[in-house]
């Protein structure tokens, strides 16, 4: 007999999926270690969703193999359904019930006794701060509430392998800083975590490998710092003080970086992306011999923005909210270039 | 993250400690278990939506009555041999069986209208993930729905007493009588879940509904003695299986009963569900 650790939680060759012409995953392989946060990363209509549905056994694949937690999607659903959770893209709660009602409902489906689901759900809810809402139809909530109390849901028995599919689209930056303390905190206690997500940054925060998918392939795959390294050496963002001086700061920057330096909406501010980091010294010196008085001058790694637009040759959608903290922890960027980005 | 707060880390801490080891699970929720705590959620529903109660509440009382009396004159002086003045009466008795048939059996369409509102909802999906008995989904939401239709029935008998129906079988007729168009309905609902799950929105599944169901209860002995209708409106009214309901019914309202046609009952309301359960759960597992 096997030992059962020893499966990774998900493993796809060549998954595939059709809705009538449309083919909205091509051909997915996918190994993904137990233990962890694994992200998928893409824009809108690229297949994340179908992928983690035929995962979850929602969806028949019409093509490949794909074996979760050591079970065969297409042989052992059921078996696959005892171990996993998922947390679907929009809200998967019953809006007309309460809070508790939501968690008794799914505690009995999952076989407690009424009283110990009841126990159950309001124990969850007491730990996800929703006790106060208990009692309230799950209509009126928040949009983070509601997320919390979905995450809830999954939560009755612990899952090997939980499905977030967008955990934290529509709500707000506190919430979604509570919902990916959630994450974390699940994946100390040994589940593995497999989230989608169009957040650039998200995917950048939480995962420990990702895979970045568009229009139903596999474009890339490894952890965020291998994926930004594929990229380029990174982005170089410039603010001076006074804005008539940038004219002559772009000019004197795309000499000595040998790069196309873009001006952007802020008058103070240029970015280019740099080919070789050993450059960005020399653009330095150049700026302070000409006089000209910088305000930021800030080096970060390339932001998962800029690797999905080298990747996919064109922008991910969504991308404006969350620029401002994609850089990366390298050479003190973080702080400046959050400051320099943030409009 | 500079808002992460205490509140957050006190947050994490407490979820850390309620979750349990993934080997400490409850044993699965039986078939039967599972259905019923879908039938209860159906009844939370209507605790929290009691205006979904509309259509079991006005609606019925609304088909008794206007029913009644617009056909009551015509139809009635035919029955009561040209007697005007006890035209009404004679056809309350002729008419309440068969209106509390043909409300019941409408109103079974609105068990696939909810199912077909539950699919494009994200409940439905987690529904789905859970290792639970699958059909527990269908059956719980008909077994719950047992309770509209039972709140219906009484509303339509106590109207009818109302404006004169006596049952000849008393109390004891009319119970068997509600008893049988229970099971019948809840068989017939099999083949709304059906209609529900193959129409992408709901207005297509109603019209699909309304399209079935319009004949199924115009076209029978509900309102006329089909002995009145020209050839073959006759011919499918006599062999419309809601007449054989309806004769049913009308039998043991009147404390009498014909094996013969409680036999056909009972085999049209096997066939329903033999042929329209696993048709629904077919379309149900492969549904996207």
């Amino acid at each position: 007999m096997s030992v059962p650790t020893a499966d990774p939680a998900v493993e796809t060759r060549g998954l595939v999926k059709r809705f009538g012409d449309n083919t909205a995953v091509d051909g997915v392989d996918l190994s993904i270690p137990r233990g962890g946060i694994y992200g998928v990363l893409g824009p809108n209509g690229a297949g994340k969703t179908t992928v983690i549905r035929m995962l979850a056994t929602l969806l028949r694949p019409d093509g490949g193999e794909a074996r979760v937690l050591g079970h065969d999607v297409f042989a052992e659903p059921a078996t696959i359904r005892e171990k996993i959770a998922l947390t679907g893209q929009f809200a998967s709660l019953d809006e007309d019930l309460t809070g508790i009602e939501n968690l008794v409902l799914l505690g009995r489906l999952l076989g407690f006794p009424g009283r110990t689901a009841r126990r159950r759900g309001h124990e969850l809810l007491e730990a996800f701060g929703l006790a106060e809402a208990a009692g309230r139809q799950v209509k009126k909530y928040s949009g983070g509430m509601r997320r919390r109390l979905d995450i809830a849901g999954s939560l009755l028995v612990t899952p090997e392998l939980i499905f977030l599919d967008e955990p934290t689209t529509g709500i707000d930056p506190r919430s979604r800083n509570q919902v990916w303390d959630i994450i974390r905190t699940l994946v100390g206690a040994g589940t593995t975590v497999l989230l989608t997500t169009q957040y650039l940054e998200e995917a950048d925060q939480l995962a420990d490998r990702l895979a970045v998918i568009d229009h139903g392939r596999v474009i890339a795959e490894g952890t965020p710092g291998q994926l930004k390294a594929q990229v380029g050496s990174g982005a170089l963002t410039v603010r001076v003080v006074e804005p008539a001086d940038r004219e002559q700061a772009a000019e004197l920057l795309a000499r000595t970086i040998e790069a196309e330096v873009t001006r952007e909406p802020d008058p103070t501010a240029l970015t280019a992306r740099l080919n070789e980091r050993s450059r960005a010294a020399a653009a330095l010196s150049a700026l302070e011999e000409a006089h000209i008085d910088v305000e930021t001058f800030a080096l970060g790694q390339p932001s998962l923005d800029e690797v999905f637009l080298a990747l996919t040759g064109h922008r991910a959608e969504h991308e404006g909210e969350e620029d401002g903290a994609a850089a990366d922890e390298t050479d003190g960027g973080r702080d400046d270039q959050a400051e320099a980005t943030i409009r | 993250m500079s808002i992460n707060g205490t509140t957050t880390l006190h947050e994490s801490e407490r979820i850390r400690h309620i979750l349990v080891s993934p080997e400490d699970r409850p044993a699965r929720a039986g078939a039967f278990s599972a259905s019923m705590t879908y039938g209860w959620r159906a009844l939370l529903k209507i605790k929290h939506v009691p205006e979904q109660l509309f259509d079991v509440t006005i609606f019925p009382i609304m088909m008794t009555v206007m029913m009644t009396y617009v056909f009551g004159g015509a139809i009635g002086e035919a029955m009561a041999g040209g007697d005007s003045q006890s035209a009404v009466d004679a056809y309350v008795q002729f008419l309440i069986p068969g209106v509390f048939v043909q409300t019941l059996v409408m109103i079974t369409m609105y068990t696939g209208l909810t199912l077909n509102r539950d699919i494009s909802k994200g409940v439905f999906d987690r529904f789905r993930s859970l290792p639970t008995w699958r059909p527990a989904q269908l059956v719980g939401a008909l077994l719950g729905d047992q309770v509209r239709y039972t709140i219906a029935g009484v509303i339509i008998l106590v109207v009818g007493v109302i404006m004169g129906f006596r049952p000849g079988g008393g109390l004891t007729g009319a119970v068997a009588a509600f008893a049988l168009l229970l099971v019948f309905s809840f068989c017939l609902s099999w083949v709304w879940t059906t209609v529900a799950l193959l129409m992408r929105t709901e207005q297509a599944a109603m019209g699909v509904s309304m399209f079935i169901l319009m004949p199924l209860t115009f076209v029978s002995n509900i309102f006329a003695d089909p002995q009145t209708m020209p050839g073959p409106v006759r011919a499918f009214a006599e062999i419309n299986p809601v007449s054989t309901v309806v004769a049913a019914v009308r039998d043991l309202m009147d404390g009498t009963y014909d094996v013969g046609g409680l036999t056909m009952v009972l085999v049209y309301c096997a066939v329903l569900v033999v042929v329209f359960g696993p048709l629904s759960m077919l379309i149900y597992n492969r549904k996207s």
